[in-house]
């Protein structure tokens, strides 16, 4: 790597993160991070129920807080940044992302299952007609074959996706399994590609650099790597380690450490660590096949991203 | 407790004597999967009779339905308009067709059973509310969920109250066709707002996964209710009450888990296991909107024929 290479940092501590603290959050704290994180130059801040918007709910937990009331507080912070929700189809709707486009949301993520793809199309329009920005995003990407992951990437960007995400869910794969997946996909799809770690396997840091190595330049994290299960990357270290590796983030290392330490640690519920639970993400990837027949519904599929 | 007295005996009920019974004649627009399904389902049936199949253009199910010896057209509803002895039809179309049948097929007398989101006319459970609509020109089905939970939720409600239900539908990818995916929003919605019109919740949600398990899941769906008497007793009587009416149309239906209380929330798992007419057997939930449609148009055949004897 000669030339210093731009990667957008997308942070997801309002929204992965959001699983963390149970989907508690407050219209406050979601405004203290929201400004810390803009003023520290994240692009890209993402914001709802862990489980995309209307994921509030019996079946993945209530949030303390509507995703409009939140929204609204994200955007009324947000300066130089723009604000991200998430939508799994099948839970929320075209109605949410318009509520969302209302709001003051620029970006939208619309999530399915990695062998799914062909569920988004309609939110990608929406979101396309609506002026967003649209990143098809493909969860539990370990359980498809690099191909596979290309030809449902490529439904996304046939749909209008500005991006597609490839995002290890369960936190399952080795480095050289993600490198696989993205150089596969970067070398098929015309759009930027991007990359979500989960930390089950403390890989987190080590497969965003692979998936930087093999060519994405979108890149997401957490402060203290709060997220779902073993957390995500730790963006305020991942950014450093950018940094050191000579990439542009334009994120400002010592004011995203300071949001991290001083915001959002004090409202963390415990610590965010690979506790032996996490480990059932993994597991239950290998043995998916046997077990989906037997688990009780909700936990079949419906992946944390 | 029920409303459902109407529904049909059992077949081994009737006897050899009634096979002379005249039949109302039937017609299905769209020879897809669901099309076909009906066809098969049809062809069992006591009270109708499928007198033709139509789509737009020559396609495997159209042929299927010509190899079964039915009459066949690839004028769509225009074949069924022509066709004066049709009293009932089936539209597996979409919800866009859907929208341009319906003014037609009721101007010419006939009863549509809108199997597409369109919802035209009012939403059928046929063990909830079919008395109430009997009588209108058009039924809608709702969505594939929305038969395998509103039943639950009714039952629930009419002895505890439903406050809010909130349902989780999990289906085999394999399972979920191409309509279905291309406008996943219209399940979600339309199953919500059954909730509340047939189920009596005062707030629906409704959430669809699909799952690419292999080999392919039954169709699982969990359904929530806060209920304003948590009077578990009562609710299970209900619950099972309901279920026995739907296995008299859907006989793979049943309960996985029976009603659980926590607090005010009963949680009610069910699984619907398909026929296997056409559609493999994990299509449930292809097979619970294909069975209740069915039953649907042969209530509707029974008055027609009691009509006609009067």
């Amino acid at each position: 790597m000669s030339k210093a290479k731009f990667i957008n940092l997308v942070d997801t501590t309002l929204r992965d993160g959001s699983h963390a603290v149970s989907h508690q959050y407050t219209v406050e704290q979601v405004k203290a991070i929201a400004s810390g994180l803009d003023e520290a130059g994240v692009q890209y801040i993402e914001l709802s129920h862990g489980d995309g918007m209307a994921g509030s709910s019996y079946n993945y937990g209530w949030s303390a807080t509507s995703d409009e009331e939140l929204i609204k507080a994200g955007s009324s912070v947000i300066k130089k940044g723009k604000l991200v929700v998430l939508l799994i189809p099948g839970i929320g709707t075209i109605e949410d992302l318009k509520m969302a486009a209302d709001c003051g949301v620029k970006v939208v993520r619309i999530a399915t299952h990695v062998t799914e793809a062909d569920i988004s199309e309609q939110h990608i329009g929406m979101a396309k007609k609506l002026g967003m920005m649209a990143i098809g995003f493909l969860m539990m990407a370990h359980m498809a074959l690099p191909e596979k992951v290309v030809e449902q990437t490529k439904l996304l960007e046939s749909y209008g996706a500005d991006c597609v995400y490839i995002a290890d869910s369960a936190g399952t794969l080795l480095p050289e399994g993600v490198s696989e997946r993205v150089s596969a996909v970067v070398e098929a799809l015309k759009v930027p590609v991007g990359f979500h770690a989960h930390n089950n396997l403390t890989l987190a840091t080590a497969n965003s650099l692979a998936a930087i190595e093999a060519g994405a330049t979108f890149i997401d994290g957490t402060c203290r790597g709060l997220g779902a299960g073993a957390g995500n990357t730790q963006i305020e270290v991942l950014t450093g380690v950018l940094e050191k590796k000579g990439y542009e983030t334009g994120v400002d290392f010592y004011k995203i450490m300071d949001v991290a330490e001083d915001i959002v640690e004090p409202i963390m519920n415990r610590p965010q660590v690979v506790r032996n639970a996490s480990h059932d993400a993994w597991i239950f990837g290998r043995l998916f096949k046997l077990l989906a027949a037997y688990l009780p519904c909700s936990r079949e599929i419906q992946p944390r991203s | 407790m029920s409303s459902c007295n109407y529904i049909l005996k059992p077949r081994q009920f009737i006897t050899k004597g009634d096979v002379s019974v005249k039949k109302i004649k039937v017609g299905i627009i769209g020879p897809g999967n669901i099309g076909s399904d009906l066809m098969y389902k049809i062809m069992r049936s006591q009270y109708i009779e499928l007198a033709m199949m139509t789509g737009v253009m020559e396609s495997e199910g159209m042929k299927r339905a010509r190899d079964l010896g039915f009459k066949t057209s690839i004028e769509g509803v225009n074949a069924i308009l022509a066709e004066d002895d049709i009293k009932i039809v089936f539209d597996a179309t979409g919800a866009q067709h859907h929208l341009k049948h319906a003014p037609l097929l009721k101007k010419a007398g006939k009863i549509a059973i809108d199997l597409t989101p369109a919802a035209v006319g009012p939403y059928v459970v046929p063990c909830v509310n079919i008395d109430k609509v009997k009588r209108e020109p058009n039924l809608n089905m709702i969505t594939c969920g929305g038969q395998a939970t509103v039943p639950i939720v009714y039952a629930i409600n009419r002895v505890a109250g439903a406050k809010y239900a909130e349902i989780v539908s999990c289906l085999s990818s394999k399972s979920a066709g191409p309509g279905t995916r291309q406008n996943i929003d219209e399940f979600t919605q339309t199953t919500a707002r059954a909730l509340e019109v047939v189920g009596g919740a005062k707030k629906g949600k409704a959430i669809i996964i699909l799952n690419p398990a292999d080999p392919p899941i039954m169709m699982t769906n969990t359904v929530y209710v806060q209920v304003e008497k948590p009077d578990i007793e009562a609710i299970t009587a209900s619950v099972n009450d309901i279920v026995k009416q739907i296995q008299v149309y859907v006989p793979g239906y049943k309960l996985r888990v029976p009603p659980i209380l926590d607090g005010d929330k009963v949680t009610v798992i069910t699984q619907v296991e398909g026929r296997g007419d056409f559609l493999p057997k994990y299509s449930g939930n292809l097979d619970i909107i294909t069975s209740a449609a069915v039953t649907t148009a042969e209530k509707l055949a029974q008055e027609l024929l009691a009509g006609e004897e009067a």
